[in-house]
């Protein structure tokens, strides 16, 4: 018998209460409940970085935390990055420089990025390599991930001025 | 993979934590960030009948300094252990080892407690706990004890924590500003263990080794002290050949487990390397602390 738990958190702004067995794991809450399937499962054992979201304001790997530990939560999926004008600074900064193949790691990646620019506003190519290091892309080789990024940092620094 | 079923209880109290795992009988587990235990429970490598959520203790958390000593709450994570001025200023080796652990993400998540007690030669801070000597303070609804790091790991997996307790508290010392001190670690790639480590700590005194701790990651069923290689090193000036007798001394007591890794040859071959590199990286730093 599993044991059901309730847990009421907040995705992208919105509040959500669900009923869940304690095992589950936040992806599939994410995915197969709440159907945000932006975040992807890639190696479903905290390595690739495809399932990354925002917890409390910390970049996760949402194949490694349970539901039930995100209990009055605030998470952000890659679909609460576009505003009301359209794409995020770093959505339009990965289509721009090709940041993008075959689009499998990329949720993960922008939820990550949207992170880390906060962390760091103003990143170097090598902080850049050692912030986005728990997202691995198998296509694009990374090099223009980070020229993707460093698009959106400029865009953002110039905005805030 | 989802892991096997669980009750799940997420105690907000130290206190009742412990009257937790009492009740709960041998089939519980503590869970500090997960990032070892989920994945092992999603293998069926673990089982827990019950898990016990650490996250909401509010006594776990917190580096705080106390004397000549640093109380580390177990449920720090890696990346508030790189965050802590306290601990950049006063113990500086730990925010180095936590930044050679896994990746931003897990960082966050993952505890420096978790990485200690969890008993696993390929963790980094064990092996760091012991050229310290660290204590680490256990409690259980029985009381507490405090059990010196260089007493604490018996096997992998197997610790001197007894299923009812926690871990509490880590205390490691201030290091002097006289100390020289390196982790050097060789991976595969972000997010790998160790295919061997080793860290030093160390001390001059008019160029002479007064006192240095030399100990390895990832290479035994536990974390190892090097202790011929620190004995061979004490008291003498340390040129390159001394460093070679301390690196030769020390794969002496390697025993590392064969894997994908490398075999028992390469690992103790690296082993080796990075004892040489974590002496001079050590020496220059206790040099230019002078």
């Amino acid at each position: 018998m599993s044991e059901q738990q309730t847990v009421g958190f907040t995705v992208n702004g919105e509040r959500h209460t669900v009923s869940v067995p304690t095992r589950e794991l936040l992806v599939h809450t994410l995915r197969e409940r709440l159907h945000l399937t932006g975040t992807h499962i890639g190696c479903d054992s905290s390595h690739c970085g495809a399932c990354t979201v925002d917890l409390n304001g910390r970049s996760v790997k949402s194949c490694t935390v349970l539901t039930v530990q995100a209990q009055n939560a605030e998470v952000l999926t890659v679909e609460g990055l576009a505003g009301p004008d359209g794409l995020h600074p770093l959505q339009e900064g990965f289509r721009e420089e090709h940041g993008l193949q075959c689009g499998f790691c990329t949720p993960g990646m922008l939820v990550r990025a949207y992170r880390f620019l906060q962390e760091n506003p103003d990143p170097d190519e090598d902080q850049i390599r050692t912030g986005m290091a728990g997202n691995l892309c198998r296509c694009t080789g990374y090099q223009n991930i980070v020229k993707a990024i460093r698009y959106a940092a400029e865009k953002q620094t110039a905005g805030s001025v | 993979m989802i892991p096997p079923s669980f009750a799940y209880r997420a105690p907000a109290s130290l206190k009742e934590a412990l009257a937790l795992i009492d009740e709960s009988g041998d089939d519980a587990k503590f869970l500090a960030g997960g990032h070892s235990l989920l994945p092992m429970m999603k293998f069926r490598v673990s089982e827990p009948a019950v898990l016990i959520d650490l996250g909401g203790v509010p006594e776990l958390q917190g580096i705080r300094e106390a004397g000549d000593r640093i109380h580390i709450g177990p449920m720090s994570t890696e990346n508030e252990i790189i965050g802590s001025a306290l601990l950049q200023q006063k113990c500086p080796l730990l925010p180095e080892v936590a930044r050679w652990i896994a990746d931003p993400q897990v960082r966050n998540r993952g505890t420096i407690g978790g990485d200690v007690a969890h008993g696993d030669p390929a963790n980094d801070h064990p092996a760091v706990m012991l050229a310290l000597e660290a204590d680490f303070v256990l409690r259980s609804s029985q009381g507490e004890r405090v059990v010196p790091a260089n007493e604490f790991y018996f096997g992998t997996y197997f610790t001197a924590m007894e299923a009812n307790e926690v871990l509490a508290e880590i205390r490691v010392p201030v290091l002097g500003p006289g100390t020289g001190y390196a982790y050097k670690k060789l991976k595969r790639k972000t997010g790998d263990f160790a295919i061997a480590a080793a860290c030093v700590l160390l001390t001059l005194d008019r160029g002479i080794c007064k006192r240095i701790a030399i100990t390895l990651t990832n290479v035994g069923p536990t974390p190892l002290r090097a202790s011929a290689a620190e004995q061979a090193l004490t008291g003498k000036a340390i040129d390159d050949a001394a460093v070679e007798n301390a690196a030769q001394l020390a794969m002496q007591i390697c025993d590392p487990a064969e894997d994908l890794r490398g075999d028992k040859e390469y690992k103790t071959h690296m082993a080796g390397e990075m004892v040489r590199r974590a002496i001079r990286q050590a020496l220059e730093r206790a040099k230019e602390a002078k």
